[in-house]
């Protein structure tokens, strides 16, 4: 008799064991996903911003026209990527674009006056700051999960978890920082 | 709560209980020095929980709009002042709150920020128009990220339920003292000389208790408060990847304090810098809510990269020990420090390489302290009602009060009407 019991206790514990190491990386499967799609949200408002800023900029900066068409090209490339890899690399293009954008910004006094080009300047920073962060947080969240998932004993219910892929920039332009010359 | 807590530092949650050990066995004594009877320890004891249960439903139930209404806080909107709003925006983000804190502005010079709100997803940050005008960016940026790591981190919660321990000690150990001023306990019913023997000596041990408990309980209270300030500290470096950020922030910060009009003792640990002026016993580290400036400023500085681990180094080579839990330290992983901010205040893409800093385009010209402060006093206005009108002839900009909103219809300078 008293066995039964025991076997019963040890079943039991076997079944609160399970279900909290199976919520729990859920949990972390949900905060991972979540933080993926931030990207995907700050990376479209940065689209949303980019036409406002390039019609406020055109009219105190003729004389740089390719840099501000670079902007837009880069930007529409960016909408029509397709796929993680694609997207990376073409957000990469647009990052250094709005970078060289906003180096070349410093030479035009009168543009930087413009309280409209200021706020604008601002939201876009901020966006493009909430993108890096995003990805930060998301990183943080791919290897807590991932961390989670592969540990023992939890690796032995974690098949039906797919590992996380980690956001690296992979390519080599977009680690380097824009040179900017401002001309002579 | 108590999961985010433990990874982070085991150690508060022992402090957190000792405390209550401590509340108990105040409760203990005063059931003691009432009656006379040992039986009554239980009573006593009951009655402490029963206490704290009361005060703590009490503050659960509304705590964070008094802590608001206290400070004089007023919610604002991005149009406000979009800059603090993109801040808290990407730090929310940084720190994976699942929702984006109110943000609230408090019209007073001196500067300062805090922290409110029980849960992460129903918080709220509060900054002073003082620290607006006295920050740059990336200051303001580590300033936040600060007061988003004491939501992160459960503090206001730790915070509030360790406060109410230490003011129902008070409570009872006051109640007690009274109690045996005014006569002692009754006599008992047993007359044995032994019995008499050992209840004097219970007597005695509760009378110490209830002299040392509320004391010891603050003491304990100022040091969980400090350990907590530092792991702030450690979530901002972590969450901006930019310690240098917050440092130089509490470097402004520390010097020339004037203290803040509206706080009281309760409301003090949230704050990013300690809001009332020290004086006498209150200037002894001991009493202290917060760290001393200089310090936090140094483990900072030290800081190899932006992570627990490197916070946790650098805090072991200034002040020896550790500070930040094992298990978040491992989670986290290794985290590298970015460079500043560039140009236009944004991350750079080559976050990971320490050296773009000198390749970063010229920093843009600062906003002047004056317009600072005038743009943090224009955010307050706004958000308290106030209309705001530009006149088209002579440029001025009048700031009309709620009272008269729409009533003034000239320029009040030079008297031309205003477009409808």
């Amino acid at each position: 008799m008293i066995g039964v019991w025991i076997g019963l206790g040890v079943f039991f514990l076997l079944v609160v064991w399970f279900i909290s190491i199976y919520n729990g990386l859920v949990r972390l499967r949900n905060e991972k996903d979540n933080g993926w799609s931030q990207i995907d949200v700050q990376l479209k408002r940065r689209h949303d911003l980019i036409p406002n800023l390039v019609e406020t900029a055109k009219g105190y900066m003729q004389h740089e026209r390719g840099t501000l068409e670079a902007v837009i090209k880069a930007r529409n490339a960016a909408m029509s990527a397709q796929g993680p890899k694609q997207v990376g690399q073409a957000e990469g293009q647009l990052g250094a674009a709005l970078q060289g954008f906003f180096g070349l910004s410093e030479a035009y006094p009168d543009l930087k006056a413009n309280t409209n080009f200021l706020a604008l300047q601002e939201e876009l920073s901020s966006t493009e700051n909430k993108i890096g962060f995003a990805r930060q947080a998301y990183n943080d969240a791919a290897t807590r999960y991932n961390n989670a998932r592969e540990v023992f004993p939890a690796n032995m219910i974690s098949g039906g978890f797919r590992p996380a892929e980690l956001y690296v920039i992979e390519d080599a332009k977009e680690r380097v920082v824009p040179k900017v010359s401002f001309g002579s | 709560m108590w999961e985010q807590i433990r990874s982070n530092e085991r150690r508060s949650l022992f402090v957190l209980a000792g405390m209550g050990v401590l509340l108990v066995a105040t409760g203990a004594a005063l059931g003691v020095t009432f009656t006379g009877d040992p039986e009554a320890m239980i009573f006593g004891a009951g009655g402490a929980l029963a206490l704290w249960l009361v005060l703590w439903m009490i503050t659960v139930t509304g705590g964070d709009q008094i802590l608001l209404g206290m400070a004089g806080a007023r919610e604002i909107e991005k149009k406000d002042h979009p800059q603090l709003f993109n801040i808290v925006e990407e730090m929310t983000i940084a720190a994976a709150l699942p929702k984006r804190p109110k943000v609230y502005l408090v019209d007073d010079p001196s500067p300062n920020a805090f922290a409110a709100g029980r849960e992460p997803g129903n918080a709220a940050v509060a900054v002073t128009t003082g620290l607006l005008a006295i920050l740059d960016r990336d200051e303001l940026q580590g300033v936040v990220a600060h007061e988003i790591g004491h939501i992160k981190n459960r503090d206001v919660k730790l915070m509030v339920t360790a406060g109410i321990m230490v003011g129902a000690i008070a409570m009872l150990a006051d109640m007690g003292r009274r109690a045996l001023w005014m006569g002692g306990a009754r006599r008992s019913r047993s007359s044995s000389k032994e019995e008499n023997g050992a209840q004097a000596a219970l007597m005695i041990a509760a009378l110490v208790l209830m002299i040392v408990a509320p004391l010891l309980a603050q003491l304990v209270y100022f040091a969980l408060s400090r350990r907590r300030e530092y792991l702030a500290d450690a979530s901002g470096a972590m969450f901006t990847r930019y310690p240098a950020g917050l440092a130089s922030a509490l470097e402004k910060l520390s010097g020339g304090r004037a203290p803040l009009a509206d706080t009281s003792s309760v409301t003090a640990p949230m704050y990013i810098v300690p809001p009332m002026r020290a004086h006498g016993a209150a200037a002894f580290a001991l009493f202290s809510t917060h760290p001393p400036m200089e310090e936090r400023v140094r483990i900072l500085r030290k800081m190899a990269g932006a992570s627990y681990t490197d916070y946790d180094r650098a805090f072991a080579a200034v002040k020896g020990g550790h500070i930040v839990g094992e298990r978040s330290q491992r989670e986290a992983g290794q985290v590298p420090r970015r460079a500043a901010f560039g140009a236009e205040g944004a991350l750079p893409l080559a976050a990971t390489v320490a050296t773009a800093a000198a390749a970063v385009p010229a920093a843009e010209p600062e906003l002047a302290p004056e317009a600072r402060r005038r743009q943090a006093n224009d955010a307050f206005l706004t958000a308290s009602g106030y209309e705001v009108r530009s006149c088209g002839a002579c440029g001025a900009t009048a700031k009309i009060p709620p009272s008269l909103r729409g009533k003034v219809k000239t320029c009040p300078r030079c008297s031309e009407p205003y477009p409808v």
